[in-house]
């Protein structure tokens, strides 16, 4: 089913969201969805990733929740999903050429497959690719394992560099989780939970009202940084890599389509995979609850680049697009630590500067005591701070029965040491190990506080 | 560190790329450098360029160093 | 909590200066520590009010040690008496309360700081302006107390109340509730709600001009007068510090990608050059291909070496690096301040930071 593209000016852009929930994953031929299962033709699959002529082998294997299973290294995660708006595909601009602005966002259909993931790991390319795991005190820190995974064990051909290793990976990451969809959802499908979310109208948009509309609620705009500070710390939109470009409104419900997706390999715990992007739950929360709580006003995307300048540029133009919303109060999401709370902190009062009141999500890296300064920058603007825990903080997670990938690896990950391997088989090692456990679009429940 | 050492009795220059950061941690002599993963060079530049560049930052350094200050100082 | 563990008897030790130990005032502050069987002093309150709690306790033992004594000898004391406090196998150790005595809480707040990693509950009492507080607060739980001895009895029922908590095994989530100070130390925890909730709700609150609270109030960072500067670089020797991590290839002091917990001191004796061979990046925070190509991007010795020689000062022969890359401030505060010993043993007038 797909819907017309609606006359210009008429409505504002809408997405129907169907949600089909797999409960098992299994291997067979072909690929396709029986009574809730997920089977995969493995050499379908496999072949369809080693056409790329830098991987030479994948490795399929399943993990799911409760299983004593720990995946490593972990670099993406995905949920498979296809768009039945023809000429809008999933993943723009990565698997297929895509402006957003050519044409706009059509209104339609997406259908997603729930309750099951796409996960890659292979050897390490930087030093800061995580683990999950599906059992066990570890599994408390991450949504990823209360998730099936069919987890794509990749080998890059030798002699790969890092930036085309991480590439390589990525992509088929999409590839697969493209192939799954199409394989499965193709067909009738089963009837799945069905949202309708309307996305804000933008201010000077075909059809949008003169002025922004005042119906007495809140009016909430919402600031996406991205992580961006070079090659192995990179996320794209629409294909384009996110630090060649300026700050820039998107229509919310992109992301639901993939518009936005991770190349990167800062800390496990507070990078925002693909799966990540695809679900982001402060775009979600506000779409959903637009018209009725608040007044969604729009979202702004903007990078976190490695000079002054760059940083100065971005949250000045980002401050300034948020502005144009005019909005009463913005949320501002950050990805990745250290300078990016310099991003924040100027993305902040750069917006209170215009009046605007903020709320700002971040993590924190108090040192494992907790003892130290969790931020490395500052403002006294900031006085509207959500924790989203100290990533520092210590855990020990006992040996699991299986291991997808390599679990030598464990000592190099970002939140370990060459002393995280205790005699008991156990090791102990920073929350930053581990992938999601203080990610800063608020997907966790963790958070901390002064003892 | 910058503020540690120098509380220590020892003058420091902070050459560093985000000199906001340096700032709110307390730094006092402050130089700006290129970026995060290159502070002290620039890949795009020739070699000969890419040293004469690092070589300016240092002399800022050492300018900084002999510079009397009463506070914070930035030396861009 | 099991029954068993309801009607067992808990063995408390006590310690207390001179004057709570019945010994006497300020002349007597020099005597060395000792051991009384039993209570004594306060001890006799704190037995009564743990049995006002439903507590069973016994004070087993009471170590006395003289206020200028502990000070003067802290950790002579603390070597001997530990073994002693530990060898009556107490459940729980209480100290004080010291209310604003200075010496006396510095001295409850070092017994208890050494008790706890020992898995001995160890908790103690004083006054917000006691020095013990600063020095002990994040290792210790400390009740807050009056400032004289006025406040003895609300000061022994608020430890008495923290006690049979930490005799029970209970886990002591919010401080403050149970009349302690703040440590100071963030601590993770589950919230019923997930963040990006919290957020909104924050929003909503700040917006409408309601009271909101938020969950990491900004801190405050303190600043260093600026050192004088050096009238003349001729002669004058100075010293490379990065935090951007760069270390002989092969990173042999093992130091973290990220959170670093030390940092490398490395020789330059000989050097006119960074090479990918002999050296590389540590640092798990920014992409380290730049640095590793030329890891003089990062810790400029080829042109240090160059300006050496213009410019008459002399490079450090030795140079310090750590990973910056989600370190605590703490941390870097302490690598630096041990660098900074050795830089000024050395002779070191002036030090050039590279961060990344």
């Amino acid at each position: 089913m797909s819907y017309a593209k609606p006359k210009e000016g008429v409505q504002p852009v809408t997405h129907q969201w169907n949600k089909i929930t797999v409960s098992d994953l299994g291997f067979s031929s072909p690929t396709r969805l029986e009574g809730g299962k997920l089977f995969i033709h493995i050499e379908e699959l496999t072949s369809l990733l080693q056409s790329d002529p830098n991987i030479v082998d994948v490795k399929l294997a399943i993990a799911r929740p409760g299983e004593s299973v720990r995946i490593i290294p972990v670099k993406d995660v995905i949920e498979p999903r296809m768009s039945l708006i023809p000429d809008y595909p999933v993943f723009p601009g990565v698997l297929s050429a895509w402006d957003p602005d050519a044409n706009g966002i059509l209104s339609g259909e997406i259908v997603s497959l729930s309750g099951m993931v796409v996960t890659t790991v292979g050897s390490i390319v930087g030093f800061q690719e995580g683990l999950i795991d599906m059992s066990g005190p570890g599994a408390r820190y991450s949504l990823f394992s209360r998730k099936h995974h069919l987890v794509l064990d990749i080998t890059v051909k030798k002699g790969t560099d890092r930036h085309e290793h991480e590439k390589t990976v990525r992509m088929a990451g999409f590839k697969a989780s493209d192939y799954i969809a199409r394989s499965v959802l193709n067909h009738p499908l089963p009837a799945g939970s069905r949202e309708t979310l309307i996305n804000p109208e933008y201010p000077g948009s075909p059809g949008s009202p003169k002025s922004a509309g005042r119906s007495g609620l809140p009016r909430i705009a919402y600031l996406y940084m991205l992580q961006t500070q070079g090659l192995l710390h990179d996320t794209y939109y629409c294909g384009v890599d996110v630090k060649t470009m300026l700050p820039r409104r998107i229509v919310p419900t992109e992301v639901l389509f993939g518009a936005i997706v991770s190349g990167n390999c800062v800390s496990a715990c507070d990078k925002n995979t693909t799966y990540h992007q695809q679900n982001n739950p402060i775009i979600l929360e506000l779409l959903r609850r637009h018209g009725t709580d608040w007044d969604f006003a729009g979202c702004v995307i903007t990078n976190e680049n490695v000079t002054l300048g760059d940083k100065q540029r971005s949250s000045t133009l980002a401050a300034e697009l948020i502005a144009s919303l005019s909005p009463d109060g913005v949320i501002v999401s950050k990805e990745g630590f250290g300078n990016p709370d310099a991003d924040l902190m100027m993305n902040c009062s750069k917006i209170e500067t215009h009046g605007i009141k903020t709320v700002l999500l971040t993590d924190e890296f108090a040192g494992q005591d907790g003892a130290s300064q969790s931020l490395t920058d500052t403002h006294p603007k900031a006085d509207a701070i959500v924790s989203t825990g100290n990533a520092n903080e210590v855990v020990v997670l006992p040996p699991l029965e299986k291991v997808i990938g390599d679990d030598r690896v464990i000592t190099e990950l970002a939140g370990g040491s060459s002393k995280c391997l205790l005699p008991d088989g156990s090791v102990a090692i920073e929350l930053q190990a581990l992938i999601g456990s203080t990610n800063q679009l608020g997907f966790e429940r963790i958070s901390s506080r002064m003892k | 560190m910058a503020k540690e050492i120098e509380r220590a009795g020892i003058p420091v220059a902070h050459v560093c790329s985000i000199i906001t950061i340096s700032q709110t941690v307390g730094a006092n002599r402050i130089v700006p450098s290129v970026a995060i993963p290159h502070p002290l060079g620039n890949p795009k530049l020739p070699a000969a360029e890419e040293q004469e560049l690092r070589q300016n930052l240092l002399k800022k350094a050492l300018d900084a160093l002999q510079t009397p200050i009463e506070e914070q100082t930035v030396f861009s | 909590m099991t029954e068993a563990s309801r009607n067992k008897k808990y063995r408390i030790v006590h310690y207390v200066n001179q004057f709570f130990g019945g010994v006497g005032g300020e002349e007597k502050a020099d005597i060395e520590a000792f051991t009384i069987q039993g209570p004594q002093g306060p001890g006799r309150l704190f037995e009564k009010l743990f049995r006002e709690e439903n507590a069973d306790v016994e004070i087993v033992a009471t170590v006395v040690c003289g206020d200028s004594y502990f000070a003067d000898n802290q950790e002579n004391v603390l070597r001997d008496q530990i073994p002693v406090i530990r060898g009556y196998h107490p459940d729980l150790v209480v100290a004080g309360p010291a209310f604003n005595a200075g010496r006396y809480g510095m001295a409850c707040g070092a017994i208890c700081q050494a008790l706890e990693p020992l898995g001995i509950p160890a908790i103690t009492a004083m006054y917000k302006e006691n020095p013990g507080l600063d020095q002990y607060r994040k290792a210790v739980l400390i009740v807050e107390s009056a400032s004289t001895v006025s406040g003895m009895d609300d000061a022994v029922r608020k430890m008495v109340r923290l006690g049979v908590k930490r005799l029970r095994g209970e886990k002591i989530e919010s401080p403050k509730a149970e009349g302690c100070f703040e440590q100071g130390i963030r601590q993770n925890y589950f919230h019923e709600e997930p963040a990006y909730r919290r957020a909104l709700d924050m929003l909503l609150r700040k917006i409408s001009g309601e009271p909101f609270e938020t969950e990491y109030p900004i801190p405050f960072f303190d600043r260093v007068e600026p050192q004088p500067a050096l009238t003349d670089l001729k002669g004058v020797t100075i010293a490379l510090v990065t935090s951007g991590g760069i270390v002989p290839t092969g990173n042999p002091d093992h130091i973290e990608s990220s959170s670093a917990s030390k940092y490398g001191k490395y020789s330059l004796e000989g050097l006119t050059t960074l090479k990918t061979k002999t050296h590389q990046s540590a640092h798990g925070g920014y992409d380290n291909t730049y640095a590793n190509e030329d890891p003089n991007r990062v810790l400029p010795i080829d042109m240090m070496r160059k300006l050496e020689k213009a410019m008459g000062f002399k490079v450090h022969p030795w140079y310090y690096a750590t990973v910056g890359n989600g370190t605590s401030v703490d941390n870097a505060q302490k690598f630096a301040k041990e660098i900074a010993v050795e830089l000024i043993r050395d002779g070191v007038q002036a030090v050039i930071l590279t961060s990344t």
